[in-house]
């Protein structure tokens, strides 16, 4: 820190993480850049955070995970797998591991591999997607709450005051024992549990940057608001967002496998990591392999996540 | 002071209520489905009808809430008592007390009967789990974020990502198969019950592992964090100087400075403990609170799920306003403002 922190109206309360927040947002206190860095930035604009990702090893590491099950995903078409839910009766007497099903078969007599691969094209699609939707509703409501601040920023606070004040698991059985598990209800679930959580990071985001000389620029050539708050501010936040975003994929995909796990998940017979954990159990202590493989599946691609995630933080740290 | 301290709590109280309203608003949107799920599905026609009306069914969200508050504090009978509906639900307590969550269908028995003993089964579970995070959270973080980048340093970090990508319930599936299956040491269920040949100490272990495994990373990299800031102050530095051995630095300067900011982290691990012993209970079949919301939300128990709730958002948001205020007591920046 070379140049003193810029004042910000930054109220006290807004440094204390909330309970359900906290999580997602476990990068949040460490990846804030403070104003003074982020104008130093502006000026200097040295290559951004994504270009740098190659030079930190953690978040490679995290990437070729992700890049290993986004490529199964991709490829589950084409690949020489049984069909996720095609039943293989006779190899039942057998269920573990074997040269026909290389990790063994559930069950129901269904391929764990061919099901894993293709569970892995149901959550890469549900959960980045969820985690983008609460971003669509987030970054809006953050952006007017840090920007106009006032009676808007109240409301727009307190309310997510109420949702993030829930243990956020209750908060998802409720919801989703009540609406029914379907794909658009965990996603509009993910969206009401989380957009709150983003609009508190963007608009804190927002209200350390609203004083900064570009906005009051961009002000003085009479530029809309819509323009400065997307244009000029959204940008200049990305930083922390794109750690955040990471974080919060990772936390999803985790988020759906516990539904899953709790009887909760999308909708069967199609493979659901969290349901196929879930279904294992069952044979748990004769069979471990039905549980283990899926849950294994879930913690690595977590795990990616989660490695970039850190990566970026400590990349933006450097700065 | 005083008057942040009252300004807080009422908004506090005001948060509570609106969450409560919302978990209302979800569990009670369609009216039709109350007097159904409360008499179950093979009542008559008539009795839900009757129900229905008895219920005030028709009036709209905030009057039935408002309504649902009343019997709550003790102002009104609760109606599901009224004989003529023929539910049979008897509470000893009579039908007009404080603290009268109605009656759970689930369960066949006043929610009041059900609730506090699981409850205390799962303070059980998540106070075992949190006297063991964090002291573990602090000693790992407080080494890491002594020497920032250390060999020290980086292992720690690595091993809190990998423990926090690990979901509760597939780290009770890896302990179950390790434990359980394959060593055999510890029972693959926790019905706190000793009849099935496993002591009820044994019974908690790998409950109690589970939610360890998977908090006690999080709190580390706040800890660390924060230990790692302190450490680059220019007092640390002068201590350092002043010929001060590197332990006393760490134990008398560091630590001290280092604790203000993870205080709050570390009493929000109570809200996080709630979400977890959600899943951490059902892999274990633990008789806690939080299967029991889960079952009664499947079951569409709906009583049972307003007052389950309630009580999980008035522990988040009083240990809310107790890290609030600590945090404030204990940050002089703050405190003198």
């Amino acid at each position: 820190m070379t140049a003193p922190p810029v004042p910000t109206n930054n109220v006290p309360t807004n440094n204390v993480p909330t309970p359900d927040a906290a999580k997602p947002e476990a990068a949040k206190s460490g990846a804030r850049p403070s104003a003074a860095e982020i104008r130093a930035d502006a000026i200097e604009r040295p290559p951004g955070l994504i270009r740098r990702l190659p030079t930190s090893g953690v978040a490679m590491v995290g990437i070729g995970i992700i890049l290993f099950w986004t490529i199964l995903a991709i490829t589950a078409p084409w690949l020489p797998i049984d069909p996720p839910n095609k039943s293989d009766l006779a190899s039942f007497a057998n269920p573990g591991p074997s040269a026909a099903h290389w990790l063994g078969v559930d069950i129901k007599g269904r391929d764990i591999l061919a099901r894993i691969i293709w569970g892995a094209q149901r959550v890469l699609t549900v959960a980045p997607l969820a985690a983008l939707c609460a971003y669509l509703v987030g970054c809006p409501l953050g952006l007017l709450a840090g920007y106009y601040g006032g009676k808007v920023d109240a409301v727009v606070s307190r309310a997510g005051d109420v949702i993030l004040s829930f243990p956020i698991i209750i908060l998802y059985v409720i919801l989703i024992a009540t609406i029914g598990p379907s794909i658009l209800n965990i996603m509009l679930a993910v969206v009401l549990a989380s957009g709150p959580g983003v609009a508190r990071i963007v608009r804190g985001l927002t209200l350390e940057q609203r004083h900064l000389d570009y906005v009051a620029a961009a002000e003085l050539r009479r530029e809309s608001a819509f323009y400065i708050m997307f244009v000029e501010l959204l940008p200049n936040c990305r930083g922390p967002l794109i750690t955040d975003f990471c974080l919060r994929v990772g936390y999803t995909i985790i988020t759906i496998g516990i539904l899953g796990f709790l009887g909760l998940g999308l909708p069967p017979p199609d493979p659901d990591w969290g349901t196929m954990v879930k279904e294992g159990t069952t044979m748990i202590s004769i069979r471990p392999h039905m549980s283990l493989f899926p849950a294994i599946a879930i913690v690595t691609l977590v795990l990616g996540f989660n490695l970039v995630a850190d990566g970026l933080r400590e990349l933006s740290l450097k700065d | 002071m005083i008057q942040a301290v009252v300004r807080k709590f009422v908004s506090l109280v005001l948060t509570l209520l609106a969450a409560s309203f919302l978990v209302f608003a979800v569990t009670e949107f369609s009216p039709g489905n109350v007097a159904r799920k409360t008499l179950g599905p093979y009542a008559p026609q008539e009795s839900v009808d009757l129900l229905y009306s008895k219920l005030g069914l028709n009036d709209p969200l905030p009057i039935r809430y408002a309504r649902w508050l009343g019997v709550l504090v003790g102002a009104k009978a609760d109606p599901l008592q009224d004989p003529a509906l023929g539910l049979d639900f008897k509470d000893p307590r009579g039908d007009r007390y404080f603290l009268n969550f109605g009656y759970s269908s689930l369960y066949k028995v006043p929610v009041n009967d059900v609730i506090w003993k699981r409850l205390g089964n799962t303070a059980l579970l998540a106070g075992l789990a949190f006297g063991l995070i964090v002291p573990l959270a602090l000693v790992l973080g407080i080494l890491a974020g002594m020497r920032e980048g250390s060999v020290l340093d980086r292992t720690i970090s690595v091993f809190g990502i990998v423990t926090t990508s690990v979901p509760e319930f597939a780290s009770g599936v890896f302990l179950v198969a390790i434990f359980v299956v394959w060593l055999g040491w510890l029972p693959g269920t926790s019905p706190l019950d000793a009849g099935a040949g496993w002591p009820i100490w044994s019974q908690l272990i790998l409950p109690v592992a589970v939610l360890v495994l998977y908090d006690t990373g999080y709190v580390v990299r706040m800890v660390r964090g924060s230990m790692a800031e302190v450490m680059s102050k220019a007092y640390i530095r002068t201590a350092i100087l002043k010929g001060l051995p590197f332990r006393d630095v760490v134990v008398r300067h560091g630590v001290r400075n280092a604790m203000i900011a993870p205080f709050t982290v570390i009493l929000l691990q109570i809200n996080f403990l709630i979400s977890g012993v959600v899943v951490t209970e059902m892999v274990f079949s633990y008789p806690g609170f939080g299967r029991m919301i889960l079952e009664a939300s499947l079951f569409g128990d709906i009583q049972l799920v307003e007052a389950a709730t309630l009580i999980a958002l008035v522990v988040a948001v009083a240990t809310q306003f107790v890290s609030d205020i600590g945090y404030a007591l204990l940050n002089p920046q703050i405190r003198l403002s």
